[in-house]
């Protein structure tokens, strides 16, 4: 129920956005959001409600997050060969 | 709800689910594992579908169990609260709620049965297409029964705030989390050593809101995302926690959960909205656990607008072990109706019915997988 998914902005007007959803186009309003949103951002939508704006680069980071602990415990798996996709 | 749908066609990838990263943490989740068994909480539906989806348990050493507690919001809502929907349906309003919420039980019938028997009752995904409904019925009473975290309350929020027509009412539903973590450890002894907080939940209240657990109860939490490295990670911070004997909350999901959250959304939450004390299904009254509708904004709720006696509601059907399972007691497999005269086609108690609720979820993938 609580389930968000990433989203991205085709188009704007006013308070409401239309995204892209796995090529489907959606309505999604974007009073919740409290943030400035331009065409081509990504949105985390639930219930029809924008509720955060995501930053593609930030999936990379979480990567970098669990290699941090792999390498804080250099006794747990290292990051494997070639991981990183 | 697939998984797939986590990831824009020809967009950036938001999925994190490399093997060679899940072995690793299942590695170090194995090392941090203490000698003695450990009982996980999760508040959240999506939670125990990416688990039980993915065969997370199988990364898990023995001692580690990982529990759905009262995360899906269709299976805590009180049946008083579906009776009073059933019968402002049957009145004549049009009652508008989210999908899995007509299937539940109420102490008589579902919104589903009562639509059967002639009530308009209708399935919205947003409480913005609940205002659309009323607009295109002006005159017509429109009731939205609103149901979910704080995930879902803006929403309700949102429209409550945007002078929504006048034949538009909410029937508020609506429960918090972090009152509820608070509840599971200061009832009856259960032995939770730690929270994965629920990632979208966060989005909104921020990590910030669970400090009291941690600080208070001195049991750890960990804020968790939803892909299966996510949910790893968010374990494996965990258990190091407590091998290190520390409690403190860790935000394992940075790239949608921020220390303070979405303010804006928080500020109309406080806008349209009061904590009350809630009745959760399965578990009782929790003190400052639900949203009560403003004063300022009376005239748009359904409750005081249209009072219907509240009469007290069997919460539980009989042999249903909901209640152990809503309060991180009990892993759907004890119940001794599940799959065994307790299926989603024909679902004994609340928890089969949510596709969030625990049961529902175990019976679709099987909760434990044997490997
Ligand atoms: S299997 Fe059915 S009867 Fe048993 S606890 Fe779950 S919902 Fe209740």
């Amino acid at each position: 129920m609580c389930l968000a998914i990433p989203t991205k902005v085709l188009t704007l007007d006013g308070n409401v956005a239309t995204v892209d959803v796995q090529g489907v186009q959606a309505r999604v309003r974007l009073d919740a959001l409290g943030e400035e949103v331009r065409i081509g951002d990504y949105l985390l939508v639930h219930a029809g409600f924008a509720i955060r704006r995501l930053d593609p680069q930030d999936a990379a980071e979480t990567l970098a997050l669990f290699d941090e602990l792999f390498a804080l415990d250099p006794q747990g798996a290292p990051p494997p060969e070639g991981a990183g996709s | 709800m697939s998984a797939g749908v986590l990831t824009p066609p020809s967009g950036p990838t938001f999925h994190l689910r490399d093997p060679d990263r899940a072995r690793a943490l299942g590695d170090l989740i194995r090392r941090y594992a203490p000698p003695y068994p450990v009982r996980i909480v999760h508040v959240c539906g999506t939670h125990e579908m990416a688990i039980a989806q993915h065969g997370l348990r199988s990364l898990l050493p023995g001692g580690v169990e990982v529990l759905e507690g009262p995360g899906c919001p269709v299976c805590v809502t009180p049946t008083v609260d579906l009776d009073r929907a059933a019968k402002l349906a049957a009145a004549g309003a049009v009652l508008c709620t989210f999908g899995d919420m007509t299937r539940v039980p109420g102490t008589r019938v579902t919104l589903a049965e009562a639509r059967a028997q002639g009530a308009d009752v209708r399935v919205v995904l947003s409480a913005a297409d609940a205002v659309d409904v009323a607009r295109s019925l002006p005159d017509r009473d429109v009731v939205f029964f609103a149901v979910g975290f704080e995930t879902t309350a803006p929403g309700t929020a949102a429209v409550l705030l945007d002078s929504p027509p006048p034949n538009f009412y909410v029937l508020s539903s609506h429960r918090l989390i972090p009152p509820a973590l608070g509840a599971l450890l200061s009832g009856p002894p259960a032995p939770i050593a730690g929270f994965l907080a629920p990632g979208h939940v966060s989005t909104i209240i921020g990590a910030r809101a669970y400090r009291f657990v941690a600080e208070r109860y001195h049991v750890p939490v960990v804020v968790a995302g939803f892909e299966p490295l996510d949910i790893l990670y968010a374990i494996a911070l965990l258990l190091r926690q407590l091998r290190e004997g520390r409690a403190e909350v860790e935000n394992a999901y940075p790239r949608a959960v921020s220390e303070d959250g979405n303010l804006h959304a928080q500020a109309l939450l406080a806008r349209a909205f009061v904590p009350c004390d809630a009745v959760w299904r399965g578990i009782g009254l929790i003190s400052s656990s639900g949203l009560r509708i403003r004063e300022e904004l009376a005239h748009l709720d359904a409750e005081r607008e249209f009072p219907v006696p509240a009469e007290p509601g069997e919460e539980k059907p009989p042999g249903c072990l909901c209640s152990e399972v809503l309060l991180a007691r009990a892993v759907p497999a004890e119940c001794p109706l599940f799959r065994n005269g307790c299926t989603p086609l024909s679902p004994v108690g609340p928890c089969m019915v949510g596709s969030e609720g625990a049961c529902n979820v175990w019976y679709r993938y099987g909760g434990r997988p044997d490997l």
